[in-house]
């Protein structure tokens, strides 16, 4: 085990604006080569954790060692390692594709020739070669966020800091993002991804903090925290309409379940046992609903998450509603 | 890491995508030309009046055509988030606004010279003194960009960016000297004078074009560079303060 084994090592971090205690207490280490998530909902302290690990904010207390190197004593110091995508694509609206990703390489003093190489290769790879030599003001929204990433990367950095890479665009683009940063974690990029989106913290991290309202509640990786779940039975059925009325009936009648309405026809039922589904589509039926279906669910992160966190899945989905409107975070 | 490849690059872009644009371009020439007629008609003292306009029409070029482009660029690149890349590239704050204000002193230095270029077709300038002329642009270009820098680091629109330029540059326009004598002001007027940095600029501009200086050149010189350095200073404070919270 070499010296910076851990790449990031952050201790009782603290940030406050004013009245809000935006973080708390925030302590966790990353892995060399570690793709590590930090998941939770919109305003838990998500972007203003990267802001600090990257330099754009200062702690009020704890500290950040990257690589071996203080950041809260010396900011800059770590910035030629890091790539940094922010929630928002904010390259240059009058510069080519190819423009943008040249003038992010002299940023990090690339040479013109290598600068320009690494630009046509990037290009290439995230599909965007035909666009090249369109300004960036003119890109869709999944096209901005691809490039956003390849000028992060253009300086072929150690980390790479994601905060919410596929938030707000289509599902085509999002998977194909997705893929690229699982390649980069693949090819030895240690990534730190803030998402709100849960299946894509389960699909792509090793590791995962749960962060709600500025504190990290959780840290594990995807295996043991999907242990959590074990011996728990989960099964889902599909009736008419009214759920939510039947779902408070069905409870009072088998108050050994948990019974949650999780849409306007479905209804949840969860289990330390086995569950019977006979008795429960028969009551269902006794109350005039029509069951069409019952199926059996493998619990999910989302469970772990809401059992963890006290968040109901629905805060989430809210926030991805919003997110797939454009409401970002 | 070279410093110099980002420097050199943010500048190039600055002025492709700002300085070098046909609005600015002709702005940059319209403004000091139309500045020479409006106060040769309105001085009715002819043609050989020019030298004594010149210096005052130097100083405004520059004033306004550094002030208005790099405040309005940067609080339009702060708002739109683009200016986060730059804070988050490995060079130092210094470099990074050394590099974002040199389009700007630039642009305000050959904005200084239209005026010049027409008058020396309009007038005898030949007892010029070049040696003392040419710096004083110079420092007069960069107080007064990193006034406009200052600007930029106090405000949020792109509106208030204009508004809170005109708050500074149209009172300097009768306080520093520019057209008459700080004698002529009133007394109890005078102090802001001294405060502002362009009252020394317009002192050398002055003796280097057709009269004996006001206050000794190297204190006109010394005041330019402490201005500058002081501006400068209080800028990057501000950003550290209030950009990298």
């Amino acid at each position: 085990m070499n010296e910076y084994a851990n790449t990031i090592e952050v201790a009782g971090l603290a940030k406050r604006f004013g009245d809000v205690t935006a973080v708390e207490s925030v302590t966790f280490r990353i892995r060399q080569g570690e793709l590590f998530g930090f998941l939770g909902p919109n305003g838990a302290g998500k972007t203003t954790t990267i802001n600090m690990l990257t330099g754009l904010a200062r702690p009020d207390a704890g500290t950040i060692h990257i690589r071996g190197i203080d950041c809260t004593r010396d900011p800059k110091g770590a910035q030629h390692l890091m790539g940094i995508v922010p929630d928002e694509s904010n390259l240059y609206p009058e510069l080519t594709g190819f423009g943008n990703l040249c003038f992010c390489g002299a940023l990090y003093g690339m040479n013109k020739r290598h600068r320009q190489a690494r630009a046509r290769e990037l290009l290439d790879r995230f599909g965007l070669a035909d666009a090249a030599g369109r300004k960036f003001a003119g890109y869709s929204k999944g096209m901005k966020r691809k490039l956003t990433i390849a000028a992060a990367i253009i300086h072929q950095p150690q980390i790479l800091f994601l905060d919410e890479p596929t938030t707000g665009i289509d599902v085509a683009s999002a998977r194909q993002i997705r893929q690229l940063i699982a390649g980069l974690n693949a090819a030895g990029t240690t990534v730190f991804l803030t998402t709100h989106y849960i299946e894509e913290a389960e699909r792509l991290c090793q590791r995962i903090a749960f962060i709600v309202k500025g504190r990290i509640v959780r840290i594990d990786t995807v295996e043991d925290l999907m242990h959590q779940t074990e011996g728990r039975y989960v099964v889902e059925f599909a009736v008419s309409d009214k759920a939510a009325e039947l779902c408070e009936q069905i409870q009072a009648e088998f108050p050994n379940l948990q019974c949650q309405a999780v849409a306007n026809s479905t209804i949840r039922v969860e289990s330390c046992e086995p569950v019977r589904v006979g008795p429960l589509v028969r009551s269902l039926e006794d109350r005039n609903a029509e069951v069409f279906e019952a199926r059996k669910i493998r619990p999910s992160l989302e469970d772990v998450f809401v059992h963890v966190t006290g968040i109901e899945a629905g805060v989430m989905n809210k926030e991805k509603e919003k997110a797939k409107m454009g409401g970002g975070s | 890491m070279k410093p110099w490849i980002a420097f050199w690059n943010i500048l190039a872009k600055d002025m492709r995508s700002y300085y070098l644009k046909p609005p600015n371009i002709s702005w940059g020439l319209l403004f000091p030309l139309v500045w020479i007629v409006m106060f040769s008609i309105r001085s009715g003292l002819g043609i050989e009046s020019l030298p004594s306009l010149l210096p005052g029409l130097v100083g405004l070029s520059i004033l306004f055509g550094t002030t208005s482009v790099l405040s309005v660029t940067v609080t339009f690149e702060k708002k739109g988030r683009s200016f986060e890349r730059l804070l988050l590239a490995p060079i130092s704050l210094e470099v990074l606004m050394l590099a974002k204000t040199a389009g700007a002193i630039l642009f305000g230095a050959v904005n200084a010279f239209v005026p010049l270029l027409v008058g020396s077709f309009l007038a005898d300038l030949s007892n010029t003194n070049w040696a003392t002329l040419v710096p004083a642009v110079v420092l007069i270009a960069i107080s007064s960009t990193f006034l406009g820098l200052f600007i930029a680091v106090s405000v949020k629109e792109v509106f208030e960016a204009q508004t809170f330029s005109n708050f500074f540059r149209f009172p300097m326009i009768f306080l520093c000297g520019l057209f008459f004598p700080l004698e002529q002001l009133p007394v109890w007027l005078r102090p802001l004078s001294y405060v502002l940095p362009l009252t020394y600029g317009a002192d050398v501009l002055h003796a280097s074009i057709h009269r004996p200086e006001h206050m000794p050149l190297i204190l006109d010189f010394g005041l330019l560079v402490a201005f500058c350095a002081v501006l400068f200073a209080v800028s990057l404070r501000n950003i550290r303060r209030k950009w990298i919270k």
